[in-house]
This record gives C-alpha cells, sequence and structure tokens, in this order.
C-alpha cells in the first residue's frame, strides 16, 4: 500500500501543528466560534448531538493492520471504545474532546493518516471497490489512479472553497461495487477498441435531496489526460455552480440544469485549454511509481481447492468469500452486520484481533467497504476455516454479506445534530425480523440502505428497499422507497407513499418482501421483480394490510 | 422562538469537550433534571441573553431554548432529539444515561 514520502510527512505534521494552534486560539478566544467552525470541519472536527465528532480519512478504503491497531488505541485512549464506518469507507469516533484533537492528530500522522478535507466544501475521501488488486473481474487496480486524485486534490488551490463538498469514486469493473453513478464525479477504468486502458468519466450523480444518477462526460480519457480531465469538470464546477441556494449547489444541479450536451461542450473547452497549458499531463513514469506501491503481493502456486470447515462455515462461504485473481487465493469479507448490532460499529477488541488475523492471514491489509464491511483482499483459501473460526468468537463471521440483513444505516438520530430520526434502531429491529438463514438465502439478494435525514448519508435512494427518517411533527416517521440501485444498474428508488411509524415500518418492510416472494419468477432478485411489476403491487399490499392491522388491532 | 404557551429550558455544549449543558441561575449543570425551566417566554429570552456571555467568554457553544414538558415534577423535552440529547444515543448505554441519574424515556 502507499507509504508517505517526505513530502507527506511533513504537510501533514505541519497540518497538526497548525491545527494544534488554532484549537489553542479558540480555547483561549482568540478565534469565535464562527472563525474556528470552518477550520475544524477542514480537519473532519463536527459537533454533534452528544460531543465531537472526528471523521478520519482512510483513503480508498485501505487500511495497514498497524493503522488498525492505532485505530483500536484511540478508541479506548480518546472515545468510548469503539468506532463506525462509514458510507465513504472512513471512520468516525463519536465521543472526542475538543482539547484532545490535537494529540489525537499526532498519533493519526504517526501511522500515516489524517482527517483532512474528511469535512467541508472541498473534494472529498476518494473512495474505491473493496475488491481492488484482488479480484479477477478487475481491467487494473484502481487505486493508484486514487492515490494520484488524492495528492492532486489535497489542499488544491482552486478547489478548497467549491461551492459544497465533491465526492470522487473510481472503478475498475463491470460490476459496480463503489456505486460509481451516484457520485459527483466518478471514474471508471476501462479498455478501449484498441485494447488500450484508459478511463470513462461521469459526473453529477448524487444523493441528497435531489437524487441523480451521474452523466457520461467522455467514454475514454488516455491516461496522461486524466488529472486534466478531472481538473475540466472541477473548473466548469467551481465557475459556474450556484452559490446562493445550498439546494443548489452541488454539481448535479449544475449539469442537470444546463443539460448534459452542455457540460460536455463546457467541460471539454476547459480541457482543451488545460491541455494546451500542458501543465497538468500525469507523467506516465509517476504513475508506475505509485503504481509500485499497491504490487500485488507475490502469490504462491496454491491449489484451488476449497476446505472443508466446522459449522456455519459452508454459508459463510456462499455470501462472504469472494473469487480472487490468484489461484489458491479469496476475498474474504468480514461483515459488521451482526444480527441486532448497529451497521458498521467495531470494538477496539474487535480491531485489535483482527489486526492481528491480518498480519497471521492476509498481506497485513484490510478494506472498508461502503457498504460498511471490510474486506481481507488476500488470503489462502487454506487458512479461510481458521479465519472464519476466529471471526466467530469475534462476533464477526456473520453470514449475510448482499443479504437483507446486511443493512446500511448512518448514524441518524442517536448521534447525529442533522438527523430528523433513528436510523440504527430500524436497522437492528429488520435485521432482528429477518435473522433466519434460511429465510435470508430464500429472499437472496437484498440491499436495505436507511437515512436519518434528507443529507442521505444511508444511501437509502440506492437501497432495492430504501428507508428515509423524517420528522413529523417532532416525532419519527418513515418513507419507504423501492427500487433503486448503486450497482452498474443505477437507479433511484420510487418513493411508495405516506410514512410509516417507527413500530410500523419493520412490518411494511416485511410486507413488500413477502409479497417478492409470492410474485417473484425464477431467478428474479427483488430488484429484478420490481421492475418488472411496478410499484402499485406492493403499495396495494402494504397500506391494505396497514389498514386491516390497524382495524383488527 | 418556540411557542410561548410551552416550558423552556436552555441548553448548549461545553467548548473544550462538547458536553451537553443546561441552564440554571446563571450557570451550568449537566443534568436536565436539574436544569432550570422557564414559563415564561420574556423570562427565558433573557436568560438566554445571560447564556449568551458564555459564549463571548468561550466556555459553551450554541446555546438555544427548547421546548419541554412537566408533569409531575419531571421534566421530558417535547422532541426527540432533546431527549437523545438529554439521555444519550438509545443504541448504546453510553452519555448521560451512563452516569445513571437521567430516567429520561422516549
Amino acid at each position: 500500500m502507499y507509504r508517505y514520502d517526505e513530502f507527506d510527512a511533513k504537510f501533514v505534521a505541519e497540518r497538526v501543528a497548525q491545527f494544534r494552534g488554532q484549537v489553542e486560539r479558540r480555547l483561549s478566544g482568540a478565534l469565535t466560534e464562527d472563525q474556528f467552525k470552518p477550520l475544524r470541519l477542514m480537519n473532519g472536527l463536527y459537533l454533534q448531538l452528544h460531543a465531537y465528532m472526528l471523521r478520519i480519512a482512510v483513503p480508498y478504503g485501505t487500511l495497514s493492520s498497524r493503522q488498525l491497531r492505532k485505530l483500536a488505541h484511540i478508541a479506548r485512549v480518546y472515545d468510548k471504545g469503539f468506532g463506525h464506518f462509514t458510507t465513504r469507507q472512513n471512520l468516525q469516533f463519536n465521543w472526542i474532546k475538543l482539547v484532545d484533537v490535537p494529540d489525537l492528530l499526532s498519533e493519526l500522522a504517526s501511522v500515516e493518516m489524517h482527517c483532512i478535507q474528511t469535512s467541508g466544501n472541498c473534494i472529498r475521501n476518494v473512495t474505491a471497490d473493496q475488491f481492488a488488486g484482488a479480484t479477477p473481474e478487475e481491467i487494473e487496480d484502481p487505486r493508484p489512479l486514487c492515490e494520484i486524485i488524492r495528492q492532486w486534490s489535497s489542499l488544491h488551490p482552486e478547489f478548497v472553497f467549491l461551492a459544497r463538498k465533491f465526492k470522487i469514486a473510481v472503478g475498475a469493473t463491470e460490476h459496480d461495487r463503489a456505486a460509481l453513478q451516484y457520485h459527483d464525479m466518478a471514474v471508471q477504468i476501462v479498455r478501449n477498441d484498441e485494447g488500450h486502458v484508459g478511463y470513462k468519466v461521469m459526473a453529477g450523480g448524487g444523493m441528497g435531496r435531489t437524487p441523480y444518477i451521474a452523466h457520461t462526460m467522455t467514454e475514454f480519457v488516455e491516461r496522461e489526460d486524466i488529472l486534466a480531465y478531472l481538473e475540466a469538470v472541477l473548473r466548469v464546477y467551481n465557475q459556474d455552480s450556484r452559490r446562493d441556494n445550498i439546494h443548489k449547489q452541488r454539481i448535479k444541479i449544475l449539469v442537470n440544469a444546463i443539460g448534459v450536451e452542455e457540460m460536455r461542450r463546457r467541460v471539454a473547452r476547459e480541457f482543451d485549454e488545460i491541455k494546451r497549458m500542458g501543465t497538468l499531463q500525469l507523467p506516465l513514469e509517476e504513475l508506475a511509481r505509485i503504481t509500485a506501491y499497491f504490487t500485488a503481493p507475490k502469490f504462491e502456486t496454491l491449489s484451488d481447492e476449497m476446505p472443508e470447515g466446522g459449522a456455519g462455515f459452508a454459508d459463510w462461504m456462499k455470501t462472504n468469500v469472494h473469487a480472487h485473481r490468484a489461484p489458491g487465493y479469496a476475498i474474504a469479507t468480514i461483515s459488521l452486520k451482526s444480527i441486532g448490532q448497529i451497521p458498521g460499529d467495531a470494538s477496539a477488541e474487535q480491531m485489535d484481533a483482527l489486526a492481528d488475523l491480518m498480519d497471521h492471514y492476509s498481506i497485513d491489509e484490510i478494506r472498508v467497504s461502503h457498504e460498511q464491511n471490510l474486506v481481507l483482499p488476500h488470503v489462502k483459501k487454506r487458512d479461510l476455516p481458521a479465519i472464519f473460526a476466529r471471526l466467530k468468537d469475534l462476533d464477526l463471521a456473520t453470514p449475510n454479506a448482499g443479504l437483507i440483513t446486511d443493512i446500511i444505516a448512518c448514524p441518524g438520530l442517536d448521534y447525529c445534530d442533522l438527523a430528523n430520526a433513528r436510523s440504527i434502531p430500524i436497522a437492528q429491529a429488520l435485521s432482528k425480523k429477518f435473522a433466519d438463514l434460511s429465510r435470508q438465502h430464500d429472499i437472496g439478494e437484498l440491499k436495505i440502505k436507511i437515512s436519518g435525514c434528507i443529507n442521505a448519508c444511508g444511501h437509502h435512494h440506492a437501497g432495492h428497499i430504501g428507508i428515509l427518517g423524517v420528522d413529523k411533527k417532532g416525532v419519527e416517521f418513515y418513507q419507504l422507497q423501492l427500487g433503486g440501485s448503486g450497482a452498474e444498474d443505477a437507479a433511484i428508488g420510487d418513493i411508495m407513499g405516506p410514512g410509516f411509524g417507527e413500530h410500523e415500518i419493520t412490518g411494511a418492510v416485511e410486507r413488500v418482501v413477502d409479497h417478492y416472494l409470492k410474485v417473484r419468477e425464477p431467478g428474479e432478485r427483488f430488484l429484478d421483480t420490481y421492475r418488472r411489476i411496478g410499484m402499485e403491487p406492493f403499495k396495494n399490499v402494504v397500506y391494505q394490510e396497514q389498514l386491516y392491522a390497524a382495524h383488527a388491532g | 422562538m418556540a411557542k410561548a404557551q410551552e416550558p423552556q429550558m436552555i441548553t448548549a455544549n461545553r467548548l473544550r469537550d462538547g458536553e451537553v449543558l443546561y441552564w440554571k441561575a446563571g450557570d451550568w449543570v449537566l443534568a436536565l433534571s436539574e436544569g432550570e425551566v422557564f414559563t415564561d417566554p420574556k423570562t427565558a429570552d433573557i436568560a438566554l441573553a445571560q447564556a449568551m456571555n458564555y459564549v463571548t467568554e468561550n466556555k459553551v457553544v450554541n446555546p438555544y431554548l427548547f421546548d419541554v414538558k412537566v408533569a409531575g415534577g419531571d421534566i421530558k423535552p417535547a422532541k426527540e432529539r432533546e431527549i437523545i440529547r438529554a439521555k444519550g444515543p438509545t443504541v448504546r448505554g453510553e452519555g448521560k444515561q451512563a452516569l445513571g441519574a437521567f430516567d429520561v424515556s422516549l
């Protein structure tokens, strides 16, 4: 994985020292809260419902065991013994004290980590496919490009004060595990008709109040031109986006206001200009230098046979183990969604134990997925039974990756200052309702995603079943959406109708699922059935039965 | 500003650690149950103006008024947001509820 060079280390150390000074000046009163707020946000520090929350960047979701141990240490010393993995592949701590943050940042810097650009109106942490470098499906590892984008976008003088935040993801497979089309800008590594590897660039996607699927800006950009092209898109956004209305400041609004053709024309004009200047050509030797950091380990020649395991091993293999590009190896997904638990949370003890597992069985590397799970990218198949047994001890072996209990949920009103309703208890209730594993397998792939407000950190627009928490006169209500997808068949879920109370929403979801099981055709996932029959049959079942239940009750 | 007929309290976060605080007679306390309830909006506004001095002194952040219901001597915030703030997350037993003295059920 990438290691800081002298410049990176100096840059992060200077930022820590700078923020230490800013915190001191805030505490002494030399800075007011209004002056300090944008400075703390630039360092990932929010003031939430109960305390300060610190968001730590995990670039493209890759962590070393050394880094994970440091996060466990921080959880113990500075927080309440756990951390929360987010849908941007980052980690959040919920109980941080402002006075501790400078020391905490110093600790992070000692393992080449920071919180820069995890908040504020700038280019945020670049995300990637959690199977990067391991899956046989990809054209090449997307992380070298992510790292180049990270370096280009860190404190980029033009893009530090954008109209709004800007999120970029990179993928390299047909099957999209990084929700590319829901990003402000996304890069898909592709091969053109001549067999050359280059980049397809999309822009204008996003969730939030006004969800949009991204449009293709260009089908192919040459390797050395990618930064020039990305800069061209950012320039058009920076120059032409509205700054008068917070709800209309994202690039998705611009693209859809001026139209995709006009957007492409403006980007092409900027791209030509940048290319003429010749300052943003990506030297191929630099690309090779960065790529070298991500070179896969030398894989041993191993038997490709799947080993036998103890009780539950076969179930875990079915959903949580995926094909690796090297024979005899596998990718193992570690579910952070054990039944009834808080999606994405991991305790300090679990993090430490996982770091040991990484050292023993993986190549000192773990990935955070945007679905709030962890992934061991390179494990030997013969070690899978031992890994499974250890994960079981840690309550991390739930065999539900991609199933209905593998639920994304934002922190919601339990922690977040912006939330209107709680998300986590709904996720927990659904997880318990569908806990039976044979039922989960019968239901098949079904992604539930829950947000506690319209900002959509829980990706509800992209859920096969999406749930949005709203505030109705001070009481939590939940809207149901069906048919969304964050994968290559990206779609925005349709709103079913009037919302449900806290105690009604799980029943409503169950009626949707039961109806799907009743009417599905052979081989159909929930999403396929929904696309075939539409909202009406589900709506009828959900509301009629609710009415019946109300009368019967 | 909240509706005049509802009793109100004042809350803020402590600057140095973010701790949730409640206003009581010119100072701050940790527990909602120990905070001051204002039945008269004018008195509440005067207290809020006093509470703002702590912002100037860099002790607290963002003081504001919120509605509560008082029944049988028990204080309960009108909105779930403030109930959760007063007690702690409903999904883990941490925050003020960990201190044991704050029975603010949802």
